[in-house]
């Protein structure tokens, strides 16, 4: 399944390449989330106000929108196995499925993205800085860095896996469905620490 | 196999080549020009503080705004598009493989991607000196208030924020952390995965290992900078409040991410060159490399330390005095395995049969002058003194001794002694000479009269001290003087380096395989190497320093040399 070209080079850690390449890029990711996090954090802490913030979006939908991505990472773990098995027309299957997890993932954040915006609360919040609550423009505009870094995040998963469904096509490249599953659990677990922070806690 | 290959273009083989040694010498390539870039501003803007009010040679009148820009960008540019292309990504692109005996990176293609990456974010860097309002001018640090328009523009004009000084300044440093994550991605995994049969962890050459180290916190610390380049970038051009506390926001948290990267990036750009003096040193000394496992283990133990340093930056920004002294402590303390580093070179040369060729000549001076920049450091990681010096001049020679002897005594030595490797010629050793010893002086007369201004209280963000009579006294100003015509002088020596480098590339002076009598496995491989390196590959037998071994007819053995005690 691995491709090393330097066949006389033996490698003394026995991790395939492509997969502790996206362990480092994975490492890489969650530190920009984590710092992000850290920032967001920090001011949670400096101003108790920004529950009443939280307390306007929509519960319902981000916990829907967990259950559709942890469902989704379900079934490209089900493509990982099909493609150990070299089972083409199932391992795309289940691709197809979790491309489908990723679509409505972004419908569902479009959605609660328009109704949010038609309230007033955008990336500046004119209306609640005009009513002179300057705090409370901040939190939007950390709600919609955080999960407007995350859907670009889905966005890149999603094309990663669109790719790699058309390379496996001709049962090239099958190792890559594992590597874009991890990519995709990456996805799967920032939004897992998303949740709780900007929507939960109020 | 080699053969095989059908005649490339030039397209093909020196632009969108995906052989690491092509890729570290573009790298190279635009790291030496982009210096040329950084010394030019340099020499504009040193001209202006010697002589006020002059008409410069070769620009014209300097305004404060524009002088603001030339500072700005200069260092911008030594750090970010000199010191990591040239001392990371070009030293990690040609030297990793060919030094644990591989054929290539990791991920080829990814390595081509990253320094196409690199040219885009230079020549976004350069664009954003001709946008209307010109380049941004608040200090390489960038921070907000001065970097982030929103601060003071509720509602920005989107695209005239977006094609504004700033907002290109933080695209192009993003960019540019976006090919050193790849080239970093590719370090790794090149090195845990492919090096040559036997050369296990204890045998690799202290350079590759050191590489590493930094490609490691660079990766680790670059992280919320980027997050936080994002919210800043949002300042400018939607007009956000993150750090402007007037809508809840908050200035210092811009200082803290920047220097919880920043500081951590001086031990990037410091851990290559240390390698480079480690694989330069026990050559010229013919002897092993002095306790090798103890410099790994005090490297790693620096990139810890690493990053519990970062506020040291910001002793005059307000911090509280109670983390003052934890960031002081800390700082104190990263200057031991530093030191322990230092030492052991000094011990490889002890009793060595040393010989003063040129690219010693770049460790040994690299060594003396790094240790005023160290010690100086010290002075400066205590908070009560910091106080003082802050932003003074005293800070930019003591960061002059540090990085300049890093990036460029280290990107010298590293050059003299790899080039019959990456050329296959033998360069002038008497124009290398000359070239060392007029920047070593120069270098001196530049920077060692600025730690008295800086004592004397000369603030270092001033363009004009015609302005100011109490702090432009006698002989400051005469100082100020000097440091410039070094600083020209300085400049004007690195011609014959050109010099040499080209006329060498032209001439046909064929250099011998290994020139030097190294026992690394690079000089296996012929000059320069063949695309794939090595034929057939080697394996490794023994460490990468055993030189002047007991009851061995030569001074060296290299790495592939079987062992019989040790198999």
């Amino acid at each position: 399944m691995e491709t090393n070209q330097n066949h006389l080079a033996i490698p003394i850690i026995k991790i395939p390449q492509g997969r502790l390449g996206m362990w480092v890029l994975i490492a890489g990711e969650l530190v920009i989330f984590g710092g992000l996090i850290c920032c967001y954090l920090l001011f949670r802490i400096r101003y108790p106000h920004w529950g009443a913030m939280a307390a306007n979006t929509n519960t319902f939908i981000g916990a829907l929108n967990t259950v559709v991505l942890l469902l989704s990472s379900y079934t490209i773990v089900r493509a990982h196995g099909a493609a150990v098995k070299l089972d083409i027309a199932k391992a795309r299957l289940w691709m197809m499925c979790t491309l489908l997890g990723g679509v409505m993932f972004l419908v569902d954040k479009s959605i609660e993205y328009a109704h949010e915006i038609s309230e007033g609360f955008t990336f500046t919040s004119p209306k609640l800085v005009a009513a002179g609550d300057h705090v409370g423009s901040l939190f939007w505009s950390f709600y919609y860095i955080m999960t407007g870094l995350h859907g670009a995040h889905v966005l890149a998963g999603m094309t990663a896996i669109f790719i790699v469904m058309m390379q496996i096509r001709k049962g090239n490249n099958m190792h890559r469905v594992e590597l874009v599953g991890m990519y995709w659990h990456m996805v799967d677990l920032i939004w897992i620490f998303l949740f709780p922070l900007l929507y939960i806690a109020k | 196999m080699e053969n095989l290959h059908h005649k490339k273009s030039f397209w093909s083989k020196y632009i969108f080549s995906t052989d690491h040694k092509t890729i570290g010498i573009q790298y190279m390539v635009m790291g030496m020009f982009m210096a040329g870039v950084g010394g030019y501003l340099a020499y504009v803007f040193r001209y202006n503080l010697a002589f006020p009010g002059k008409s410069i040679p070769f620009y014209g009148m300097l305004g404060a705004e524009q002088y603001n820009a030339f500072v700005t960008i200069h260092g911008m540019i030594m750090v970010f598009w000199v010191g990591m292309p040239v001392l990371l990504s070009a030293f990690g692109n040609f030297l990793i493989p060919i030094m644990i005996g591989t054929d290539d990176m990791a991920f080829p293609t990814l390595n081509a991607l990253s320094v196409q990456i690199f040219f885009l974010s230079a020549v976004i860097l350069i664009a954003s000196f001709f946008v209307p309002g010109g380049a941004f001018g608040g200090g390489w640090t960038m921070y907000p208030p001065f970097s982030a328009g929103g601060y003071l523009n509720h509602n920005p004009d989107f695209f005239k924020a977006l094609f504004s000084g700033t907002s290109l300044l933080i695209l192009a440093v993003a960019l540019e952390f976006v090919a050193m994550l790849m080239g970093g991605i590719n370090f790794l995994v090149t090195t845990v995965n492919k090096r040559a049969k036997g050369m296990t962890p204890w045998k690799i050459p202290v350079i590759i290992w050191f590489l590493n180290i930094g490609a490691v916190i660079f990766m680790f610390s670059v992280g919320p900078l980027v997050a936080g380049a994002f919210m800043l970038l949002f300042d400018n051009v939607l007009g956000t409040g993150f750090y402007d506390p007037h809508r809840g926001g908050d200035p210092m948290l811009w200082e803290h991410l920047f220097w919880f990267f920043g500081h951590p990036e001086v031990y990037v750009l410091l851990l290559p060159s240390l390698g480079v003096l480690a694989e330069i040193v026990p050559v010229f000394s013919r002897k092993p490399l002095f306790a090798y496992k103890t410099i790994i283990y005090l490297a790693l133990l620096s990139a810890f330390l690493s990053v519990l340093v970062w506020a040291h930056h910001q002793f005059v920004a307000g911090i509280d005095p109670r983390m003052a002294t934890f960031f002081s402590i800390g700082t104190i303390l990263i200057s031991i395995p530093f030191a322990g580093i230092f030492l052991s070179y000094m011990a490889t040369l002890w009793g060595g049969k040393i010989t003063m060729k040129v690219p010693m000549l770049w460790a040994i001076g690299f060594i003396g002058l790094f240790l005023i920049g160290g010690l100086t450091g010290l002075f400066l990681g205590s908070n009560t003194f910091d106080i003082y010096a802050h932003d003074t001049y005293f800070v930019v020679a003591h960061f002059h001794y540090t990085l300049f002897p890093d990036i460029f005594f280290g990107f010298f030595a590293a050059f003299y002694f790899w080039f019959p490797k990456f050329s296959g010629k033998e360069l002038n050793p008497k124009l290398g000479k000359w070239h060392f010893w007029l920047t070593f002086i120069f270098f001196n007369g530049l920077f060692f009269l600025l730690f008295f201004n800086g004592l004397a209280g000369q603030h270092r963000r001033i363009n004009d001290y015609s302005s100011f009579s109490l702090i432009s006294r006698e002989p400051y100003q005469t100082f100020e003087q000097i440091a410039t015509i070094s600083a020209i002088g300085l400049i004007l020596s690195q011609f014959i380096f050109l010099y040499n480098f080209i006329s060498t590339l032209r001439s046909n002076r064929k250099s011998v395989k290994n020139p030097w009598e190294s026992t690394t496995l690079e000089w296996l491989s012929d000059s320069p190497p063949p695309h794939g390196n090595f034929n057939p590959y080697p394996v490794v037998y023994r460490g990468a320093y055993d030189y002047s071994l007991p009851d061995v007819p030569e001074d060296f053995t290299p790495q592939n040399v079987p062992n019989p005690n040790n198999n």
